[in-house]
């Protein structure tokens, strides 16, 4: 029974519907928002003492959900890529628990964006994807760079800031930010799109996925040889505000008039 | 030492504008504009003024195609042999920069907020504005895309020489099917004054006290993310950790908690002035000035004593 169910599915292959995406989605770690943020070794390096890491929320919410949508409607298949070290794999799980199919770890630390988009680009080069999705920025360092830097590495079209994405066929429909207002655009696959908010809805996983994450393949690559092009020396800490001033709530001509000659403002 | 800066003209020149080319022109060097969008010659010389030799422009370019766009910045790059390309950190940087690192294989300092420290490293936002990393460039070009309102234009000279662009273009690749712009509005990154308000303020409805007091500032509006989220406002109102990232000179928030990453969002503000019936509300721990008060009462107030001392001063 057990084979002639097996031979049927091989037999369904052929007619797949043509619009199935291969879609590579970038998932990078940031330390859970409400950490507390501190400096060790001569305030060279992040404090990781008690930071607890989550899915970068871009990558998550955004581009890792439209990206199973996508995959739900059209067909599919969802991969993750993670440049990152051993203990990332908690994160990846995560995100292949809310639905991706596999997941591909590269065996390094992101030291730089340059460094971390073209590990991914080399990866993703070899293996044909019609779309690479990456969130809008990481949410520690804020670059908005990786995106961009592999879509130039492979050569391929770049559109970021989506809120919107769409496909049918080998056409992509996409709604971005643009300075000051929102702008419509189509761009052929294969395309480097990145994700910002409005894009999906936050997915919570469930029981079923966590258990399936388990089991999916996660594989282990090394990373290619490359140079970084820029280090962090040092980190600082904003200077600690001095008390705030309490304003009676009836007397905004005060508050107007410290704006103005003491804050010099307005 | 040669530096190259990009704009967008295609609504004139904007403070960003202004910022970035006085910015280089603190590098030191010979500064020369490569400007997209616009054609009006006139316009584009007074760049001189703030550090300028030379504005090169091709109104035929958008912004629209990254890859497009990223092949001529890289073409006048390598014509005038640039050490140092500089944008305005806005949406369109975020997209060509990156691209553009990779092509020159540029170090790309994202954000920076300051001129280079003495070693040459720069000072950049890191964990959403909740602390400050200085990034040193390793490799012999550099990027560096300035955060907008970090630095005051300068004037410091006169009117440039301004030509255009010559030489080919590949073709965009991205095809526009519309572009929607809001009337009027002032972009919110590169705002000075910023009204902002949250939960506290129980409805859309009441958003008008809030634009009221915006109009008589001449303030950009924001919101916390609760209230995009529930379609109070639009979403590029959303200021935070996940919104917008914004260092005007004035925050006024009201009816907003401050929590953490709010506050990631808007810390950068070099004034918070805090709206808020509750005492122990977190904002007031980040706040220069703060008023313990029922927003739907001090709002109206405060709108009335701006218009007022506005009507006094001019
Ligand atoms: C991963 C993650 C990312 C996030 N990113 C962001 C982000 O980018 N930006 C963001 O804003 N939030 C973000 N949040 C949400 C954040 O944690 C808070 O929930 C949110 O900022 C609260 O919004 P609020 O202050 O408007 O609402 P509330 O917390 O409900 O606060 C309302 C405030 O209004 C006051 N108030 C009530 N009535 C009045 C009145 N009549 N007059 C004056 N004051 C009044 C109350 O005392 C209270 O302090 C994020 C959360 C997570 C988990
Ligand atoms: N180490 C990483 N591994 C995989 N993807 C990453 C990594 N770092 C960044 N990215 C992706 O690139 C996006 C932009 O990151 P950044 O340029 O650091 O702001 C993130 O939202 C991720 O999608």
């Amino acid at each position: 029974m057990n084979i002639l169910v097996g031979i049927f599915v091989l037999n369904l292959q052929p007619i797949e519907k043509k619009s199935k995406m291969k879609i590579l989605v970038c998932i990078s770690k940031s330390p859970d928002t409400t950490s507390k943020i501190a400096f060790t070794d001569n305030n060279t390096k992040f404090d990781e003492n008690g930071v607890q890491y989550i899915v970068n929320p871009y990558d998550e919410w955004y581009a890792l959900v439209r990206a199973l949508e996508l995959k739900e409607t059209i067909g599919g298949n969802v991969t993750i890529v993670t440049v990152g070290n051993a203990a990332d794999e908690a994160i990846i799980r995560k995100a292949l628990a809310i639905g991706a199919d596999e997941a591909v770890r590269i065996d390094a630390d992101p030291t730089d964006a340059y460094y971390t988009a073209m590990q991914i680009a080399d990866y993703a080069k070899s293996n044909g994807f019609d779309l690479v999705l990456t969130g809008k920025e990481t949410i520690n360092y804020n670059g908005s760079q990786v995106g961009g830097m592999i879509a130039e590495a492979m050569d391929l079209p770049f559109v970021s800031l989506a809120t919107k994405l769409d496909a049918a066929g080998t056409t992509l429909t996409l709604e971005r930010e643009i300075v000051g207002g929102v702008q419509v655009v189509e761009v052929q696959t294969p395309a480097v799109i990145s994700c910002a908010k409005g894009m999906a809805e936050q997915r919570i996983p469930n029981m079923r996925g966590i258990m399936a994450a388990r089991t999916k393949p996660l594989q282990v690559i090394a990373p290619v040889a490359v140079e970084t092009l820029t280090t962090y020396t040092t980190y600082t800490m904003p200077n600690a505000k001095s008390a705030c001033k309490l304003i009676d709530p009836s007397n905004m001509d005060e508050l107007v008039e410290l704006l103005h000659n003491e804050a010099k403002v307005i | 030492m040669s530096t190259l800066v990009y704009i967008n003209s295609n609504n004139g020149l904007n403070k960003a504008a202004l910022e970035v080319v006085t910015y280089s022109k603190n590098l030191g060097g010979n500064v020369t504009v490569i400007a997209t969008g616009s054609s009006n010659q006139e316009l584009l010389a007074t760049l001189g003024q703030y550090g300028a030799s030379k504005v090169i422009f091709e109104a035929s370019v958008t912004a629209d195609d990254a890859q497009q766009l990223t092949e001529l910045i890289a073409t006048v790059a390598q014509a005038e042999n640039a050490a140092t390309i500089v944008f305005s950190h806005d949406v369109v940087a975020k997209a060509i920069a990156p691209r553009l690192s990779v092509k020159l294989k540029a170090g790309l300092v994202s954000g920076a907020i300051e001129a280079p420290n003495a070693d040459g490293s720069i000072k950049v936002n890191v964990f959403s504005g909740k602390a400050f990393g200085s990034v040193k460039v390793t490799s012999d070009k550099k990027i560096i895309s300035l955060l907008p309102n970090s630095i005051q234009p300068s004037i410091s000279g006169s009117n440039c020489s301004v030509e255009a662009f010559n030489g080919t273009l590949t073709t965009s690749k991205i095809k526009v099917i519309s572009t929607k712009k809001p009337e009027g509005a002032i972009p919110l990154p590169e705002a000075e004054l910023v009204v902002s308000a949250g939960r506290g303020l129980k409805g859309p409805e009441n958003w008008g006290m809030v634009e009221d007091l915006a109009a008589a500032l001449g303030a950009a509006t924001a919101c916390s993310r609760p209230v995009a989220d529930i379609g109070w406002r639009p979403h590029h109102e959303h200021v935070g950790q996940t919104g917008v990232a914004i260092r005007p000179n004035l925050y006024i928030a009201a009816g907003i908690s401050g929590a953490i990453q709010h506050l990631a969002g808007v810390n950068g503000s070099k004034v918070i002035v805090v709206i808020n019936t509750d005492a122990e509300a977190p904002f007031f721990k980040a706040a220069d000035y703060g008023i313990i008060g029922d927003a739907f009462e001090v709002l109206p107030k405060l709108t009335a004593a701006v218009k007022k001392f506005k009507a006094e001063n001019h």
